[in-house]
């Protein structure tokens, strides 16, 4: 999941805007590589903190990482405050006071509710609804949405069946109301902002959403 | 949480004169050992003490026993040979900020008559995963030491160490008299270690477990039911970081027990119902840790709100914390004893403006807030408006992202600095801040101790200016002339350090991250805060020679922490090289990562008269 991610990364890096001062770059790089976590090994907690932060970050170290990947460490907010806060947000979907190894499962697990979004392609005469805490991450994702949209794709030049992934780029609204490219983001942070997908085909997705299969 | 008094240690260029004599094999062999024991050979004058001096002594110690400042100790026990020795046998509390800056034994063999210990462990970015686990601060050894010298020992509070149930039981049964228990952003214990300490300290009056990490294990142990089963003595029993089911009986037996209990903080496994049975067991609790503070109906079904409410009205209570799982159905509850509150921790509780509003305004006598950013800048207003009395204030992430939403900005800082003006200490997590907001901050807040801004998005300029932060940061030193702690955040230049080394002379810790341009920040730093004890710094683009800037300041220091910055082997090891008196550690992110061996990604120096640690893991290098 990591790798679709970070290939976009690549492909996008050019393009992207991004505040910092010259030289900036080797530290928010730097920052990125995972660390083994300074807390003891097997807590349920720490694993899903360990699991959220260190392990959103791009696991090819050869991919340098955009400049709004994660950072360790950053906000300084203690692991033991994040740890607990995400517990005690999951459990109050779920039941009140329940033991610690339930609220410390993924945050991808499904909860008591849901995350669901609408998605819709270009051309389709419908539009489709999903859970993205159903997926741990995007190629996940996106083999999802393939296999949702895969009868709309008919009518390709060639008239195969098949997708052909250069054709289609798979977008998002965010809370700003933006239109964003899936990928840039880790996808924790991803299935935060996301309110819509939207699946572009066509001449406008021409190039956006090349090289995305690994 | 209690923070341990900043007393500082004296250099180790004083302390190493004042080592403990005789001993053989000591390495500071070209340092004057002054003769301490009276009967030991040697040094200054040696022989006997002439009976007037013994009395003078004893005069002295009676006198001393009324300093109880570390600082003033320090100043003290530099007077002269018999001052040393008197303020060595009266000092009751031994303060050790870096548990690796002196041995165990060191310590006990120059002080003798100590009844609590203060510890302090792993550099303070260790609580933002910056540091490996298995770094150190192992208390063992320390254990192993304090046991022999100290059996009147009654109060140990250790910070940010890492502590086993083999500790926890030794210290139990090593100290008759133990009395108070603090353990701070600890871990490697769990609710065996716990057990032991119920069962066997008689006397405990205090149990105080904050943010610790409890080690998973196989099988709880029912640590509360280990308690003396006559009344004990406990005055406070926090254990809300403790997150794992545990006895309630056993805890409502204890607590009603427990005459003299005044702070309890449960865990999130006590919903409203037992809630109210624990009040009514402590009508005297002055502060309290309310769990979850959401239903879970037992036999007697769901608790109403009302009902809650008459137990809130029944106490006495002055600090409120714990809503981990808060139903904000049940906050009014709260109402009844809101006027009396001087302290409120909702930092755990996700709650919206609307739902905090109404009791932050009742809230008129409040002294401490912490809350979330979901308080909004209107929440914050609220505060302003209401709690003129505030002296401390901090605001965490909902979301701790650098792309969240954030809902508090300048707008609430300015608020608060219009409101409170008493204001003693503020922690500010936002994502958007101008530097007019600090400012008005620096001005309307003159009694600013400690100042801490967070703002999120890395390298974030001034939000309506588009300036570096400089000014603001500038301002605060500038204008809060107590100021003693500081972190900086958002676009920072060298102008902000210039400032702050210019005007912060009395600033003891400052944290720095993705700030600065030059080598001369760290170099105005250096140069200008002579008061500095801690720096801690990452991702900023400082070199060898800002490192090197800072030669001539690191034995005043009590530690350096650099990561994710520019250093190099050879900028670290000159330090090495030319200090013998610091310990230089530094670590690689990947340890097998051959590509660069010269890049240093993380430094710790510290001064210590204890040498190289011999308990560092492989992952740490000492130069």
């Amino acid at each position: 999941m990591e790798g679709a991610a970070t290939d976009v990364e690549m492909n996008l890096k050019a393009t992207e805007l991004r505040l910092g001062l010259p030289g900036t770059e080797e530290g928010t790089q730097k920052a990125a590589v995972p660390t083994p976590p300074s807390t003891p090994r097997a807590g349920s907690k720490r694993a899903l903190l360990a699991g959220g932060e260190e392990a959103k970050k791009p696991s090819a170290a050869a991919a340098p990482p955009s400049a709004k990947a994660q950072v360790v460490g950053w906000p300084p907010v203690r692991s033991y405050r994040k740890s607990c806060f995400q517990a005690s947000s999951k459990s109050k979907a779920a039941e009140p006071a329940a033991p610690q190894k339930e609220e410390a499962s993924s945050a991808a697990a499904a909860a008591a509710g849901g995350l669901f979004v609408k998605v819709s392609m270009d051309g389709a005469p419908y539009l489709r609804k999903i859970d993205l805490k159903m997926y741990k991450g995007y190629r996940e994702l996106r083999e999802a949405l393939e296999a949702m949209f895969l009868c709309f794709s008919g009518g390709a030049a060639d008239g195969a069946a098949t997708v052909n992934p250069s054709d289609f780029a798979v977008t998002y609204e965010d809370k700003d109301g933006d239109l964003m490219l899936v990928g840039d983001v880790p996808f924790e942070m991803f299935i935060s902002t996301c309110k819509r997908l939207r699946i572009m085909k066509g001449s406008e997705a021409r190039g956006l959403g090349g090289a995305t299969r690994e | 949480m209690r923070d341990a008094e900043e007393g500082s240690e004296s250099p180790p260029s004083q302390m190493s004169g004042d080592g403990p004599g005789g001993s053989g094999g000591e390495s500071e062999s070209d340092r004057w050992m002054p003769d301490l024991r009276g009967g030991n050979g040697g040094g200054g004058g040696g022989g006997r003490w002439a009976p007037p001096d013994q009395v003078l002594e004893n005069v002295l110690e009676s006198v001393l026993e009324f300093l109880t400042a570390a600082r003033d100790r320090n100043a003290a026990s530099l007077v002269c040979r018999s001052w040393y020795r008197a303020e060595a046998q009266t000092r009751r509390e031994l303060f050790i900020g870096n548990c690796y800056a002196v041995s165990p034994r060191r310590a006990v063999e120059r002080f003798g008559g100590v009844r609590d210990v203060v510890l302090k462990g792993k550099p303070r970015f260790a609580d933002f995963s910056l540091v490996p686990y298995g770094w150190g601060a192992y208390v063992s050894p320390w254990v192993a030491a304090l046991g022999p010298a100290y059996p009147r020992l009654e109060r140990i509070c250790l910070k940010r160490m890492t502590v086993s149930n083999d500790d926890l039981a030794l210290i139990a049964k090593s100290f008759p008299l133990f009395k108070e228990l603090s353990l701070v952003c600890c871990e490697g214990f769990s609710t065996h270690g716990l057990a032991a300490i119920a069962e066997w300290c008689r006397y405990l009056r205090v149990l105080d477990l904050i943010e610790d990490y409890i080690d998973e294990e196989d099988e709880l142990v029912d640590w509360i039911s280990k308690f003396p089963e006559s009344n004990t003595s406990l005055e406070s029993l926090v254990f809300d970081c403790v997150s794992v089911p545990f006895n309630f009986e056993a805890l409502e037996a204890l607590v009603a027990r427990s005459p003299a209990l005044r702070r309890l903080r449960v865990n999130h496994h006590v919903p409203v119902e037992q809630l109210r049975s624990l009040m009514a067991k402590a009508p005297q609790l002055t502060h309290l840790g309310t769990g979850a503070f959401r239903s879970e109906p037992g036999p007697g079904g769901v608790l109403s709100v009302s009902e809650l409410a008459t137990s809130f009205a029944a106490s006495r209570l002055l600090c409120l914390s714990g809503f981990r799982d808060v139903n904000p159905e049940y906050l009014p509850a709260i109402h009844p004893v809101c006027v009396n509150l001087t302290s409120l921790n909702f930092s755990f509780a996700s709650l919206t403006a609307e739902e905090l509003i109404p009791v932050i305004r009742n809230c008129a006598r409040l002294r401490t807030f912490w809350v979330l950013d979901t308080v909004g800048d209107e929440g914050l207003r609220a505060v302003a408006e209401t709690c003129s009395d505030l002296r401390e204030l901090r605001v965490f992430p909902l979301n701790a992202t650098e792309d969240s939403e954030g809902s508090v900005s300048d707008v609430g800082l300015q608020a608060i600095s219009e409101g409170c003006h008493k204001l003693e200490l503020i922690l500010y997590f936002c994502q958007r801040m101008t530097n007019a907001a600090v400012i008005a901050m620096s001005k309307n807040c003159p009694d600013l101790v400690t100042f801490r801004l967070c703002i999120m998005g890395r390298h974030r300029p001034d939000r309506i200016t588009g300036e570096p932060m400089d000014d603001g940061f500038g301002a605060i030193v500038m204008n809060c002339k107590k100021l003693t702690r500081l972190s900086v955040s958002g676009l920072l230049t060298d102008k902000a350090f210039a400032y702050i080394g210019k005007y912060g002379k009395l600033i003891k810790t400052l944290s720095v991250a993705f700030a600065g341009n030059t080598d001369m920040s760290l170099q105005f730093v250096f140069e200008g805060c002579t008061r500095l004890q801690k720096l801690e710094v990452r991702d900023s683009p400082f070199s060898d020679k800002g490192l090197l800037s800072g030669l001539s300041y690191f034995y005043n220091m009590r530690f350096l922490w650099m990561n994710s910055c520019k250093l190099t082997m050879r900028g670290c090891r000159d330090v090495a090289q030319q200090m013998p008196d610091l310990v230089v550690e530094v670590m690689k992110d990947h340890p097998d990562d051959e590509g660069e061996m010269e890049t240093v990604d993380k430094l710790y120096l510290y001064r210590s008269l204890a040498g190289p640690r011999n308990d560092a893991p492989p992952f740490v290098n000492i130069l």
